[in-house]
């Protein structure tokens, strides 16, 4: 493990190397962000706006009482997808969307002789390849979680009118009373750190991968899970450390 | 002109490599022949620098690569082209920016030059036209074409060829094969082929290594190479029955 580590600790100084042609890098970069931006706004969409609308009817029934006001499971519902649902539950659909297809990507490019080419090149490889899916994640990560709390607190509101156990009125009022801005500063610190565990653990996996097709599809399946679970302890120490 | 001294490569337990001492000349094709598991790609990846040999040094030119960092290593790499196995083009990229890539990250020249050089590499291939195909819409020959393509670009001082032949028709190999030739000397290059393709051996081969055992067996041209009394060497190359009738015709 701990050699795994320092091989890990090591990749990432490498891919923060100086680049050879910022234009170039860039290029990667943009790229990147594309793929990993737009390419997962479909999932984290529906994702969101399923998990908002479950979350607020869970609440609301749960708190069906005449002693609590039912603004209340509006309020809930919010900071529940604000600090948890968005952040940790995108990311861990991501790390399964964006990171299986960073680890097997790479490994693919081992397996076939493409990074020794980029090397014998006198391109540094894990610069090229894993820094612009590192900034990629970092900075598109955040994007879609805070897409994905917009639009986990319009799946509450569309289950409060497909619905009896509060009405709309009662879940807006819930959902603007008292809202503190730390918690969209965790949720975005989470989300940095989700995407930069996401991006590097699947791509080391993926560039230390070797022998051929089966072996690059358990590194997707390493990557993914390692990455998971990182995500599930870094989301307890910063939730411990900032609330 | 290359230089290998005393090269070894022990993987675990395994030595691959086992004191290995040849000289590659420039301008012509310096082929490493040998069986299976002789050593022949691991002494070709220890030249450029994919795998680090265990002991030993190797001479670009007389400077010593092998102590070089990464970063020293960089004004030798981009002199150097190298033909993988499979070719190992980039499959997100098309021909012409597969050719263009080492262009874009080592030299400042304009797009239009850049497209200039690519069409120039492409038509030298024989594949004028194709700019715009994937690598996923190429042949295996096609394939190894766009791979001396991209390897040429930077007009390279040394050309590494990893199995040039494998899983090529014969009359695709020899294309490859005389095309390497003439690209050898064209640009006057350092050429070392691994191959174990007797077509290539005795077409090509100016200058020979032959690899035993992780050992250098036998050293020579093709001319020599069918009147050798080395045993093993007879043993690898006239192994079949129709170069066994070959060798007895010459």
């Amino acid at each position: 493990m701990f050699t795994s580590f320092g091989k890990y600790i090591l990749l990432l100084r490498l891919s923060f190397k100086r680049p050879e042609k910022f234009k170039v890098y860039w290029a990667e970069v943009m790229r990147e962000m594309v793929s990993v931006g737009i390419g997962s706004l479909g999932i984290i969409a529906i994702i969101s706006v399923f998990i908002g609308a479950a979350t607020t009817i869970q609440v609301a029934f749960q708190l069906a009482s005449p002693l609590v006001p039912l603004s209340i499971a509006g309020k809930i519902s919010r900071d529940s997808n604000i600090l948890e649902f968005s952040p940790t539950i995108s990311s861990l659909v991501l790390a399964g969307r964006v990171g299986s297809n960073f680890a097997s990507q790479i490994g693919t490019m081992r397996v076939t002789e493409q990074i020794d080419a980029l090397e014998i090149m006198g391109v540094n490889a894990p610069g090229y390849l894993i820094s612009p899916k590192i900034i990629a994640g970092v900075s598109m990560v955040p994007v879609l979680v805070i897409m994905s709390i917009c639009l986990g607190i319009t799946g509450g509101y569309i289950a409060c009118l497909a619905g009896s156990e509060i009405t709309p009125a009662d879940y807006v009022a819930g959902v603007v009373d008292g809202f503190d801005g730390l918690t969209i500063r965790v949720a975005l610190v989470k989300a940095v750190v989700f995407g930069f565990l996401i991006a590097s653990i699947c791509s080391y996996q993926g560039f230390y991968t070797s022998g051929g097709a089966l072996e690059v599809g358990q590194s997707a399946t390493r990557g993914v899970v390692y990455s998971c679970v990182m995500i599930l302890f870094a989301d307890l120490v910063i939730t411990r450390l900032m609330l | 002109m290359i230089e290998v001294k005393d090269i070894y490569k022990t993987f675990g337990e395994n030595e691959v490599l086992k004191g290995i001492t040849a000289t590659f000349k420039t301008g012509k094709n310096n082929l490493i022949i040998g069986g299976s598991g002789s050593g022949k790609t691991t002494m070709l990846k220890c030249i450029v620098g994919l795998h680090e040999p265990t002991k030993g040094q190797v001479f670009f030119e007389g400077e010593n690569f092998t102590e070089m960092d990464f970063e020293q290593r960089v004004p030798i790499r981009t002199q150097i082209g190298m033909l993988f196995q499979n070719s190992a083009l980039f499959d997100s990229m098309t021909v012409e920016e597969n050719i263009m890539f080492p262009l874009n990250l080592f030299t400042n020249q304009t797009i239009q030059e850049k497209r200039d050089r690519a069409n120039f590499c492409l038509e030298r291939v024989n594949l004028k036209g194709r700019n715009k195909l994937y690598p996923s819409e190429l042949s295996g020959g096609m394939k190894k074409r766009v791979g001396i393509a991209r390897a040429i670009s930077m007009e390279p001082k040394f050309l590494f060829v990893d199995e040039p032949n494998s899983g090529l028709d014969p009359k695709t190999s020899i294309l490859i094969d005389e095309l390497i030739a003439e690209l050898t000397v064209e640009y006057n290059m350092t050429t070392v082929v691994v191959t174990h393709d007797m077509n290539s051996v005795m077409g090509i081969g100016d200058h020979i290594i032959f690899l035993h055992q992780g050992q250098k067996w036998w050293e020579g041209s093709n001319k020599e190479i069918a009147h050798t009394d080395n045993q093993e060497l007879n043993d690898f190359v006239f192994a079949s029955k129709f170069m066994q009738a070959a060798k007895e015709k010459l």
